[in-house]
């Protein structure tokens, strides 16, 4: 039987939804603020050419009807006896996801006691408000509906919370900055979240080989200030450093800018500490440089997002502060004239780079209408393509040598049309400013539907230029990445999402990238916006296995559900 | 018309500085050093005015050891035509500065004088002034705008009560406020063009100036640590605390 609400929805949603799997997925609409109160549940078969996104409405513990809906005007006020129009820049598109596992137990007063009797009464976070914030993405795109925080000061109570949790089939978020821009760092339903930013301390720092080992909750702009006074740096570095915290960084893979000099996490983290599932302590908080005894865990728990052991502490190896350092802002006229910069400066600047980005026309459009403070550095005329060159070495008068040597060739070769080299570290910070701060302005654009992809380099652009050709006027193509590695980050810029765009970049986009060998997430990691994706970028053997050690670290598949891996894979299901 | 701008080479002003252990002085050994954030902006409005016609040279001039002629490449890198160096390693004071300044201009009789109003590193803001002294030039300080008449200048300055506008006769010293401009980035072109402009290099026996030290630097400390906050548990605690500790009920 369908309420008035439900067919007012029917008529009004626009998404449809394929089912992939032979269940078939059933979604959840939630609308954000709704004031919404309704209890009910129906439950409604999905196919192929239905246009409804709604699908069963599951009764949350007060009975609260919430949901995502992808441009829908609101239901009609004098039903809902609410008037606004659901806002669309609010509104996420619909993620396919599944309905909330029968297997998890609700959260009830005594679990309350308990924690509280673990965390003390600050550890535990039941206030609206502070769960408001924790419950919605960086993005706004996804919200959870969790209605309890727990905020552990040490390994002990992490540990504790998991066993009690695990005996409890109570299902958990770990959580740090909540910068992730996959959905991976929010509750998908009503999930503790366990926030790990009191856990905070820094616990060594060995000056000699530069191993550092600190708690997970630990900012990594903190730590950036704190090995400066040291004479050394963090081996990452990105946009989101003033709030994204180390734990999460080590347990998403985070590359960042400075990949292309120091390399991946993989291979600067020594050591974790990791708490299991049910609780147990993986103490694997080496640090040594090399350790060859036996199965080498920690590279699990790297890039899992968190859905195999929840990371408390980090030994991370810390590369020495050197003090040249330059900034060049360059201008190419083609996407093959970036490409030719990238091998010319490998070759002629060498070991001293250490960040090599890009961004298109569109790109700094955005960031100079969108950001204050920031101005053009080569305002004389527009150029289709940006590259920032960063380099960093020990001795100014060599490293200016060969950036003079390099510069000279790059314009007498005609391979730039233009450039700015930064004269102070204002001027240095002022470029990166603009390079960090596309993400930011195309927030504030409206819409934004964001892809991270690794694809063969001279490959990159030609998925930019088919994507403007298939949406033409409807959406602004924006393109920028870090072309040293091989990574575009591809947003398209709306002014509310829609259907329509949708449609026209999914699957196409995930498709031409498995189609050329690439990866449907460079860095970003599938979170829940890419949990059912994964096989476009990997076999279904390799799947299978990442199924069985799930389910061998998380039998009840408490940690993190619903991300990462597809359905069918995760163990509740 | 000629135009001559000072500049000078500081300590990056976005280093974390340090001082050193000896209390001598600041840190200035493994430290990035740039352009005074001021003086670039004095040479900025310099480049604008000879942009507008009104000047046919801009003379850019450092004072100070080797590393000096990296600062002027910049200077010249942003669009100076030409620089000076006065080759000096010991201790600069603004008055010994001014002194070289006066003989220089005395050599290059530029019509216009412009200089940051102060260096970073000693917060002095003594030379622009000095100078106009020694030269019996007019002087317009803290310039927020500059506007150049046939043989007047016309500057607003930014003083405690507000905008103060003189006009002053040329030629005359000017010294540069933050909001006269915003400097502009060296372009690749002008930094390749920068390399083959000419630096003369002098001396201050030269110029017939005795650099002569009357001042002694005694000691630089830190600033005293800020302490962390205190947290109290009552209202008691607090009338506490303010009563016995800080003494102020």
């Amino acid at each position: 039987m369908e309420s008035f609400l439900v067919r007012t929805l029917r008529k009004r949603s626009s998404r449809t939804l394929f089912s992939r799997t032979s269940r078939g997925f059933r979604t959840s609409i939630r609308f954000i603020d709704s004031g919404i109160d309704c209890s009910f549940r129906g439950k409604f078969k999905v196919t192929k050419n239905e246009d409804l996104a709604v699908r069963s409405f599951f009764p949350s513990l007060f009975g609260v009807l919430r949901g995502f809906i992808n441009g829908v005007s609101a239901p009609r006020s004098r039903v809902q006896g609410y008037g606004s129009q659901i806002q669309c820049r609010n509104v996420a598109f619909v993620a396919a996801t599944p309905s909330r596992s029968g297997n998890f137990s609700f959260v009830n007063s005594d679990d309350i006691t308990f924690f509280e009797k673990i965390l003390g009464e600050k550890g535990v976070v039941e206030d609206k408000e502070k769960l408001e914030e924790s419950n919605t993405d960086w993005m706004r795109k996804y919200r959870g509906s969790s209605k309890l925080m727990l905020q552990p000061r040490s390994t002990q109570q992490v540990s504790q919370i998991l066993e009690y949790c695990n005996s409890r089939c109570l299902a958990v978020v770990p959580q740090g900055g909540n910068t992730g821009l996959v959905g991976g760092s929010v509750p998908v339903f009503d999930e503790i979240i366990i926030n790990l930013s009191s856990m905070n301390s820094i616990l060594s720092f060995d000056q000699v080989s530069g191993i550092l080992v600190c708690e997970a909750g630990c900012i990594l702009e903190n730590l950036i200030s704190f090995l400066d006074d040291e004479g050394f740096i963090m081996p990452l570095d990105l946009g989101a450093k003033g709030s994204c915290q180390i734990g999460g960084n080590v347990s998403t893979n985070a590359g960042g800018l400075r990949l292309i000099r120091y390399g991946s996490l993989h291979g600067s983290v020594l050591g974790l500490e990791v708490v299991l599932a049910n609780g147990k302590v993986l103490d694997m908080l080496g640090m040594l440089r090399k350790d060859n005894t036996g199965y080498d865990l920690k590279h699990l728990f790297i890039g899992s997002e968190g859905s195999l052991g929840i990371v408390t502490k980090v030994s991370i190896l810390t590369p020495p502060k050197l003090k040249s350092v330059n900034v060049a802002f360059l201008a190419c006229e083609d996407y093959t004239s970036c490409l030719k910069l990238l091998l010319e400066a490998r070759r002629e600047l060498g070991e001293i780079i250490s960040a090599f980005e890009f961004l298109d026309i569109n790109s700094m459009d955005l960031v100079l209408k969108h950001l204050d403070g920031l101005r053009d550095p080569l305002p004389s005329s527009k150029h289709n393509f940006y590259v920032l060159i960063e380099t960093t070495g020990s001795i100014e008068s060599h490293d200016r040598e060969k950036l003079d040597a390099f510069l000279v060739k790059l314009i007498e070769t005609g391979l730039v049309t233009d450039g700015v080299l930064a004269q102070d570290i204002n001027q240095a910070s002022s470029f990166w400013q603009i390079r960090e701060g596309v993400p930011e302005a195309l927030m504030r654009a409206g819409a934004v539907y964001k892809y991270d992809l690794s694809l063969p380099p001279d490959k990159m652009y030609d998925l930019v230029e088919e994507m403007r050709t298939h949406l033409g006027t409807e959406a602004n193509v924006v393109a920028y990445g870090h072309l040293g590695d091989g990574n575009l980050h591809l947003n398209i810029s709306a002014h509310r999402y829609s259907e329509s765009i949708l449609s026209k970049i999914e699957p196409f986009v995930y498709e031409w990238t498995s189609k050329h060998r690439g990866s449907i997430s460079a860095e970003h990691g599938l979170g829940l916006m890419k949990a059912n994706k994964i096989h476009y970028s990997k076999s279904s053997e390799t799947v299978q296995l990442m199924a069985s050690i799930k389910k061998l670290l998380d039998p009840n598949g408490i940690l993190n559900p619903y991300k990462v891996l597809p359905q069918s894979a995760q163990p509740q299901s | 018309m000629k135009i001559m701008v000072a500049i000078k080479r500081v300590v990056d002003y976005a280093v974390k500085i340090r001082v050193k252990t000896d209390k001598s002085g600041v840190e200035t050994s493994n430290v990035k050093m740039s352009m005074n954030p001021f003086c670039e902006i004095a040479l900025e409005e310099a480049l604008r005015i000879k942009e507008s016609g009104r000047a046919s040279e801009v003379v850019a001039v450092s004072i100070g050891p080797a590393q000096c002629v990296d600062t002027l490449r910049t200077g010249l890198a942003m669009g100076a035509d030409r620089g000076i160096h006065i080759d000096y390693t010991g201790a600069l004071y603004p008055l010994s500065i001014a002194k070289i300044l006066k003989a220089l201009v005395r050599l290059e009789k530029p019509q216009l004088l412009l200089l940051g109003k102060q260096a970073i590193d000693d917060d002095c803001n003594q030379t622009g002034q000095m100078v106009a002294g020694l030269l019996e030039w007019p002087q317009g300080t803290f310039a927020s705008k500059v506007v150049l008449e046939e043989n007047t200048v016309t500057v607003d300055r930014e003083v405690d009560g507000g905008l103060e506008t003189l006009c002053l006769d040329l030629p005359a010293v000017i010294t540069t406020d933050l909001r006269l401009n915003q400097p502009r980035y060296a372009t690749l072109p002008n930094i390749m063009k920068a390399k083959s402009k000419p630096i003369k290099k002098l001396t201050p026996a030269d110029l017939e100036v005795e650099i002569r030290s009357d001042l002694e630097v005694v000691e630089v400390t830190e600033p005293p640590k800020r302490k962390a906050g205190v947290m109290l548990s009552s209202v008691d605690e607090l009338i506490d605390k303010l009563k016995n500790e800080a003494r102020v009920l």
